[in-house]
């Protein structure tokens, strides 16, 4: 255990020195104040809109954003170590594999849990004082329920990104890899999901369909942020088929934990057999 | 109990077969040179003892356990050969990090900082430290925690002739002081005095192993005689050539003496019958060096196997 948390650690004190901490956290909060003043500014109105709204926009600039920067922030957890000449004389430690990888996970998980926690907690806390008919026991909850799930959204991409990290020996690739993923999940797979929708003339059992959302995690995080309202209005695109969701919100937050530990633990796997 | 054993080790890498029946061993206290080329198997042979990789045959056991295993990791230090760290760090941070996962005292880090000579630079980042300091700086991060097995692959790399000296008279010191230690290098000038026993490995086998003088005898090279003529040097050619029978190679050098190379089995007899002929006037005596039963077990195909490192 002390081994895991000495890579942690140097991860964290890494992202406190080059400044990736308060960088993602000044993003996250002026682009949290952002949506909450003007993200109704389209139809006319600047100003606090409703916490479900806000919410609701705040989830779809996550789905963008998190990813991306989790991405980022580890896509390099590994071949950075190799290429920078430090994973061969790191693994001649008393320090396994796993413990290494986990280190690292913890670290960077950390990292991304604390400017999520702080940029959001900052925004969250401005609403609170400044918006004078907010109920702050919705707000509370609903920001609660929408960090945790960034958190773990976020959580779920470093895990990707270690996926990657461990199968490459080219940091320029992995780089590549990690955008690749971020099209996928954030651009193509719902797309892809429409289409085979359409093309499949009916033909597809629409039962199916909502489980299929599940093989995504942003749009299990967007259905989490946004079926917790109850108001299947807000849900717009292949999302829609999610507004009667057989999987309760307990399904949802269990799905999209699987998605941190399923790809950490092929990464482990993977890592296991890497030649060094 | 040795501090490592290799048992007819072989390691396959693909479908090259990179170690070839390796048996080597290393006792407390001893230095051990690791000579060959490049894509000898020096730096396989280390990573075996590491644990980094498992042989495809054969039994590799390391301070009385297996290799890898975390209570033997514990006491190797262990020098990569073009040391990297962290250029963001300074040399203090790190060598804090390294010893944090060996669990040893950070106490000992500025002291250590001090003995390779960064005792100034220790609070400078990486990225500003020149390879020799690099260099420096990788082997007090491999004397972290007092290691019973040191392993040094290019050790002297970037390091000027003063600092090369220190570093061996360290190993010295180490050694006496019961660390058993393996010096992995191509460039062999200067390291003959400070190694106990060398291995010289050509194509992933061992050459020769053994110390300085066994493997003269292994060798079995020639032994140059230096001899300068006390009353002419077609005087002292003649008494050479009855001697030797025709045998001897006879060469002049640039002082007016001359070189004559024997077999190691004939050596006293020519020198005893040079000094019953009265025609020497002073004699010198050539053994091969280490660099020469190198060459001689390398061969001169020694060219064509630098290929690369493995």
């Amino acid at each position: 255990m002390n081994s895991i948390w000495t890579i942690a650690r140097k991860e964290f004190s890494d992202s406190l020195r080059n400044r990736w901490l308060m960088a993602i956290a000044l993003v996250f909060a002026v682009l949290a104040l952002g949506i909450a003043w003007f993200g109704a500014a389209a139809s006319g109105q600047v100003g606090y809109a409703s916490t479900p709204a806000t919410i609701a926009s705040l989830a779809s600039l996550g789905i963008f954003l998190i990813p991306l920067i989790a991405l980022l922030l580890s896509y390099d957890a590994i071949v950075g170590e190799e290429e920078g000449g430090t994973l061969l004389l790191l693994l001649t430690y008393p320090l396994s594999r796993g413990q290494l990888l986990f280190g690292k996970f913890l670290g960077h998980g950390l990292t991304l849990a604390l400017a999520t926690l702080i940029g959001f907690g900052v925004a969250g806390v401005a609403i609170a004082v400044l918006v004078d008919d907010v109920v702050i026991g919705t707000l509370a909850v609903a920001m609660f329920r929408f960090v945790l799930s960034t958190i773990l959204l976020g959580w779920g991409f470093i895990a990707l990104a270690y996926l990657i990290s461990v199968r490459v020996s080219e940091k320029p690739v992995a780089a590549g890899l990690a955008l690749g993923v971020w099209f996928f999940f954030v651009l193509i797979f719902d797309l892809m999901l429409l289409g085979t929708l359409v093309a499949s003339e009916g033909k597809m059992n629409p039962e199916l369909l909502p489980w299929l959302l599940m093989l995504n995690p942003t749009d299990i995080y967007r259905l989490l942020n946004i079926v917790a309202f109850g108001d299947g209005g807000q849900l717009s695109g292949v999302l829609s088929l999610g507004a009667d969701l057989p999987i309760s919100a307990g399904g949802l937050w269990f799905a999209l934990a699987l998605w941190c530990v399923i790809p950490l633990a092929g990464a482990w796997a993977l890592f296991r057999r890497r030649r060094i | 109990m040795s501090c490592f054993r290799l048992e007819n080790v072989s390691y396959r890498y693909d479908k090259a077969l990179v170690l070839r029946g390796v048996d080597l061993r290393l006792e407390p206290g001893e230095i051990l040179g690791l000579f060959g080329h490049n894509g000898a198997g020096k730096t396989t042979s280390i990573k075996l003892i590491l644990g980094l990789m498992t042989p495809t045959q054969g039994k590799v056991s390391v301070l009385g356990g297996e290799a890898g295993e975390p209570q033997v990791s514990q006491h190797i230090g262990y020098l990569p050969e073009n040391v990297m760290f962290y250029p963001q760090l300074t040399g203090r941070e790190i060598l804090n990090h390294f010893a944090r996962l060996k669990g040893a005292s950070l106490a000992q880090v500025p002291e250590l900082l001090e003995q390779v000579g960064l005792g100034d630079a220790m609070n400078a980042r990486v990225k500003t430290y020149s390879k020799g300091m690099r260099q420096r700086l990788g082997l007090a991060q491999a004397l972290l925690g007092k290691p019973k097995l040191l392993m040094l692959d290019e050790p002297t790399v970037g390091l000027d002739p003063v600092a090369t000296a220190d570093l061996y008279r360290l190993l010295r010191r180490l050694r006496d002081e019961g660390t058993a230690i393996v010096l992995c290098s191509h460039v062999l000038p200067g390291v003959e005095p400070y190694i106990d026993r060398a291995a010289i490995l050509t194509e992933g086998a061992v050459q020769a192993v053994g110390d300085l003088a066994s493997l003269r005898r292994q060798a079995n090279m020639a032994v140059t005689l230096s001899i300068e003529p006390a009353n002419g040097v077609s005087a002292l050619e003649k008494v050479i050539a009855n001697a030797s029978a025709g045998n001897g190679l006879m060469t002049h050098d640039s002082n007016g003496r001359l070189r004559v190379d024997v077999r190691p089995s004939e050596k006293m007899a020519m020198i005893q019958t040079l000094l019953d002929s009265g025609e020497v006037g002073d004699l010198g005596i050539h053994q091969p060096t280490l660099e020469d039963i190198y060459v001689h077990f390398i061969g001169s195909g020694g060219l064509a196997h630098r290929g690369g490192s493995q």
